[in-house]
Formats: C-alpha cells, structure tokens, sequence
C-alpha cells in the first residue's frame, strides 16, 4: 500500500524514512550487550541476535532469569524484542523472528513446534515462498510430510538443509561475534530537545548497553565523551572523568545527570552519542563479609566524582605544602589523598589573600582599618630568582585594631605594605 | 528538717537518668569531638563539638579566629584517618599553617562553588556520603527550609557539621542544634554560646591567645622554637 492510501486511513500515522545503518548499528550494540550473559553471540541479519545461553544457565540462575534480564534489559534499553528459546540456533531464530515467543527445551518437542511454523518463516526468497504456496502448503509440517527428494529437486537442497539444521539433523556452525574495541552507540531523538536534562532519558538507554558491554569485556572505563549532535551540524563533545574504573550503570547515570544539569545546550539536539575509548580490566567487586559501619572507600570516591560531575575537575582538590620560601608558592593544588611532604615552616596565617592587597601607610605605620601594631618579625624572605617572580619582602604578623591578627609583608624594593593573610 | 547536701534530690526517683532537669545540658547519643579548649568544653553538651547535628559559628568578622577554634578538632580528625571537606571558604586556605596545626593535608579536600545553591548542594552531597569526619561550608544566605533539610543530613552522616555565617545571621532562627558566637576580646575570642540544647549560658567564655598558639606549636623542631618565641611575644603584646 502506498504512503498516500495509508495517511488516508489513518491520518494521524506518522511516517519515518527506514534508516538501514542505524538498524545494523542497533543490532550490533545489542550483540555486544548480550555478551554479557554468554561469549557465544552469532548475529543473523538483518533483525536476530542468537546467544548461546547453556553454558551460562548455572551462573545467572536458570533460563527463567537469563530471559528475564534479557527482556529487563532490552526494554530498558529502548528496544521491543521477542525471545524464543530452541535447541537448535535456526529453530530458535526462526521462532523469533515469527513473533512467536516459543520456549522449546527438548527435542521431541523441537519437532513439533518447527512443524507449527507458517512457511513464512523460511525466510527465503519470495518467489519460492510463492511456489510452495502454490502447492497448497501453509505449515512447516505441511512441507515436511512431503517427499524429500521431491523437495530438493523442486526448491533446492539449501531448503531442505535448513529444515535438517532446525530440526537437529544437520550441524549448523555460526561465527560468532567479537566485541568492538572501543564503545560507540548514537540515538537519534524523536523530537529535538532544547534542554539538557531531557537527554537525560536517551542518554540513559546508551550507557545501559555501555554498561552491558563492559560487563562483557569484564572492564570499566575512567572516561565517558558524550557528543551532542546540534541542528546546525556541530557537536558538542562534554567529557565525564571518573576517579576510579568502573561499569556501573546507576553510576553513570547520576555522573551524566548531574553534568547535563549544569549544560547549557546553545542549539536543540537531535541526536546523542556516547564514546567510550579505553576500557580498563577491572575484576568484579568483592562483597565484605561484615557491613561496614562508616562507609566503603568506594564512596568517598563516588563523592569525589559527583562533586566533580556538578562543579567540575578544578573546583574540587586538595592542599599540598611545596618547598618553596615565596608564601604563594608553598601551598600548591594536589589531587584528593595525594600522599605529602612534612615540611616546615614559620608562623603562617590559616587564609592566604589570592593576591596581595596594598595598604596604606600613615606615619610609618601600616594602616588597615586602623593602625596594625607589629607583633612578630621581621621575617625576611628574598628567593624566586630563578623564574622571573623574585620577591623581597620583609614579613610581620600584626595585630589590627579590631583585635584579629594579620599577616602583612614590607616590599623592600619599591617600599609599600601589603597585606598577604589573615591568622584565623 | 532534711538537710539537702549538695546536688541530691530529696526524692530519690527525680535522679533517674532519662528525666532532664532545666538546669542541665542535654545528653547527646552521638559521642562530642573535644575542642581542645576545657573552657568551652565544659559548657557543650556532650562535652566538645556534636557530630550529627549542625552547628553554626556566627563570627564577628572573618578571619577572627573562628577556624583556630576548630582548630584541635579538625586535626584529631584528620590524625584518626577522618576526612575533611571544606566548601568554599572565603579565602585560599594555606597549607603551611594547616599542616603546622596538625591537620594532615592528605585528608582536607576543598570544594569551590559559584553559588550558594551549589554550597549546599555540595555540603548535603558530603554529609549523605557519610564517608567525612568533617564539613566545613560558608554559605552567604541560608533559609530556614534548607537548614532544615541539612539537619537532617547532618543526623544520618555523624560528622562534624559546621556552617559559618555573618554575624547579621544571629537574629535569624535556625534548626541548628549549637550556635556559637565568636567576637575579639581583650586577650583572646570571646565565645557566645547563642543556642545549644540545655540551660541558655548568658556569659561568653573567654580563650586566650596562649591557649590559640599553644596547640600550633611542635615542641621538637627549630621551626617549632621560632613559632614558640613568636607565640610568647604575641602573648605579651
């Protein structure tokens, strides 16, 4: 039927172009996030994944659990999918792709479940699908009554090899998939979005199958790039760094939630990808045996990385001494629990001023909010040659007339007083 | 004539331990951080700072003296492997004089924010990660709804919560179970205790200077003897 006599029929129809690659796209994400639950994953073109799930029935519980974190899973993901379960991977494809959602566990009954099947799920070309309904066959069963050299002879021994493949009698060898190395999924929005925080919902989708495939690499990543496609054609790329290597997904999630709060986007998205390059080994977690009472060390990391996520990298770090005379120099920026030098130095103020302010002199006095009363010094420090930022200056802890202690220097070349800290 | 000695009851049954008398200070379930100073610690509940709960330190101005008074708390803390978070402070907080009050800088992160939105968001965030020992913030404006609401945190977290104000903020209420005033005093701070859960004290408490610099000194190296004879000095000036 034409798009035209469909819209009449149905006017609120909403059409969409077909978009083959991102089909294929779709299919492949969906094989590397089904390795998490067997190695073994074949992809048949253009719309089965098979997995091949007897090995990992022991590990995740049954074939009742695994098809329940499958469907769990897909759905999240943003997929509808139907799941057969079949001894043979043709009789399960075949079921599948039928929409019926057969789960066939023995042989005997393989048999007359694949002869239940209509012949169109043959899957072959039209005109021999229209041959064999021409004969007046409708069912699986049908063809299979018929004679086999007949068959061969009229359709072609690759029909006939199928039906032996599903039903058991011919081994039916699959390539299996390899993972990609590195992780690249793109969702193209249904509508396009002008905040945020509204990605937040495809986004999500994304790093469930990021979180999949990782399971599947037994990995974890310390980078995430998230590339917003603009309307105009840009993109905006906004990396996530986390503390630690992880895969886990609720984690993601709160990290990209809380950067895409604080994201201005300047033009609507109408398409997100998530990019994830170097993926990590990282073993499963051990679980303690006792709870803990004050927290794992895990969340302080976690904490670190949220504080991070919202505020960014820079605005969250630790002090570090630095063995230098010059007073700005000696408290540097450190990464949180970087390991530190004791050193030592004179009587220092608790607040360092970001930049010396000057005050006045009256009399030969220094002068801030009243006349300071020198208390402590001088201590001279004249260091810094060697880069360019040479001071000489002649420090004091002074009292103001407030009564709250400071912390002011003399600059011996050029005269003037600063004041450089506060004691608090 | 029954003579009563001392603090005994004439009843025997009003000395039970879950009846609070209005004269007394509450007990606190959470074990106090010592703050170093007797003085202070003997009109604090618990006997030192609360952990689970907010408290609330409403200097005079900055640089008064407010973080010397946390001083000894902070770097108990930090020596017992605790972390501690501090949320914007007004300005760079040197390493050097941290280091020689003995916080150990490996345990101190500082976060800086842009808005007083991001403050509180960032101190609720530390509190419910319940992985500090203590969190330092100065917000400049605070709602009584979002003091609330830190409370709360503060409650499930057992970590030293503080929340520094202007001094404008003592007219404000505020769910916080400690208010501390601090202003200069001839020879040292003196602390208001403006709220805490017992009897209301009308005195301030006075700490001296000796007792500020005394616990910035270490005994054994050169340095430590420089900051001892700057410390006399100060005392005496």
């Amino acid at each position: 039927m034409s798009t035209t006599a469909a819209l009449a029929l149905a006017p609120q129809l909403r059409v969409r172009q077909r978009d083959a690659s991102a089909e294929t796209e779709a299919q492949l994400g969906i094989a590397a996030w089904a390795m998490q639950f067997t190695p073994n994953v074949a992809l048949e073109f253009p719309d089965a994944v098979l997995l091949e799930v007897s090995g990992s029935l022991k590990l995740f519980g049954g074939l009742t659990q695994i098809l329940g974190d499958v469907r769990e899973g897909l759905a999240a993901m943003g997929f509808t999918a139907s799941l057969a379960v079949a001894p043979t991977s043709r009789a399960a494809g075949w079921f599948a792709c039928a929409g019926q959602e057969t789960l066939v566990t023995d042989a005997v009954r393989l048999d007359e479940a694949v002869s239940a099947l209509p012949a169109a799920a043959l899957r072959c070309d039209p005109d021999i699908l229209e041959a064999i309904a021409a004969i007046g066959v409708i069912t699986l069963g049908d063809l299979l009554a018929l004679p086999r050299d007949g068959l061969a002879r009229r359709f072609g021994q690759t029909l006939l090899d199928d039906l032996d493949r599903a039903r058991g009698r011919l081994p039916d060898p699959r390539t299996f998939f390899t993972p990609p190395v590195r992780f690249d999924a793109r969702i193209e929005l249904i509508s396009e979005v002008t905040q945020a925080e509204a990605l937040l919902f495809a986004a999500r989708r994304l790093l469930l199958q990021l979180a999949g495939y990782l399971a599947a690499r037994s990995g974890g990543v310390q980078r995430l790039v998230l590339r917003l496609a603009h309307r105009d054609g840009g993109t905006t790329a906004i990396a996530i760094g986390l503390v630690a290597p992880t895969r886990d997904a609720e984690h993601f999630t709160l990290l990209v939630r809380e950067r895409l709060g604080s994201v201005a986007l300047r033009e609507p998205v109408h398409a997100i990808a998530i990019e994830a390059t170097d993926i990590l080994p990282l073993a499963g977690d051990n679980l303690g045996l006792f709870p803990d009472d004050t927290g794992t060390p895990g969340n302080w990391e976690r904490l670190i990385e949220r504080l991070r996520a919202r505020l960014g990298t820079e605005a969250v770090h630790g002090l570090a001494t630095h063995a230098e005379h010059r007073p700005e120099h000696a408290s540097v920026k450190a990464e949180p629990d970087e390991r530190q030098l004791k050193l030592e130095f004179g009587e220092r103020p608790f607040w360092l001023l970001d930049a010396p302010r000057p005050i006045a002199e009256v009399g030969t006095v220094p002068n801030y909010e009243g006349p300071l009363t020198l208390l402590a010094g001088p201590e001279r420090i004249e260091s810094g040659w060697w880069d360019d930022d040479d001071i000489a200056r002649d420090y004091f802890v002074a009292r103001t007339s407030a009564e709250s202690l400071v912390w002011v220097y003399r600059e011996r070349r050029g005269g003037g007083w600063y004041l450089h800290g506060l004691f608090a | 004539m029954i003579s009563i000695a001392s603090n005994a009851s004439p009843i025997p049954a009003l000395a039970h331990p879950a009846l609070w008398r209005g004269s007394e200070l509450a007990r606190v379930s959470v074990p106090s951080l010592p703050t170093g100073f007797p003085a202070l610690d003997a009109e604090l509940p618990g006997k030192g700072w609360p952990t689970g709960s907010l408290t609330e330190i409403l200097p005079a101005r900055v640089g008064i003296g407010e973080l010397r008074l946390l001083g000894p708390a902070l770097a108990g803390l930090s020596a017992a492997g605790k972390r501690l978070v501090w949320i914007d402070p007004p300005h760079r907080p040197y390493a050097p004089a941290l280091a020689a009050a003995g916080i150990e800088l490996a345990r101190l992160v500082i976060v800086r924010t842009r808005t007083d939105r991001e403050t509180l968001w960032a101190l609720e965030q530390a509190l419910d990660s319940r992985t500090c020992g203590a969190v330092l913030a100065w917000p400049s404006a605070v709602k009584y709804t979002e003091l609330r609401r830190l409370q709360l945190a503060a409650e499930d977290s057992r970590a030293l919560a503080v929340l520094f104000r202007p001094q404008q903020a003592t007219v404000e209420s505020s769910p916080a179970a400690l208010r501390i005033g601090l202003a200069i005093a001839a020879g040292g701070l003196a602390v208001h205790i403006l709220k805490r859960r017992g009897a209301p004290l009308e005195r301030a408490i006075l700490i001296s200077s000796t007792s500020f610099h005394s616990h910035a000194v270490d005994c054994s190296s050169p340095a430590g003897t420089a900051t001892r004879s700057a410390a006399a000095r100060l005392a005496t000036a």
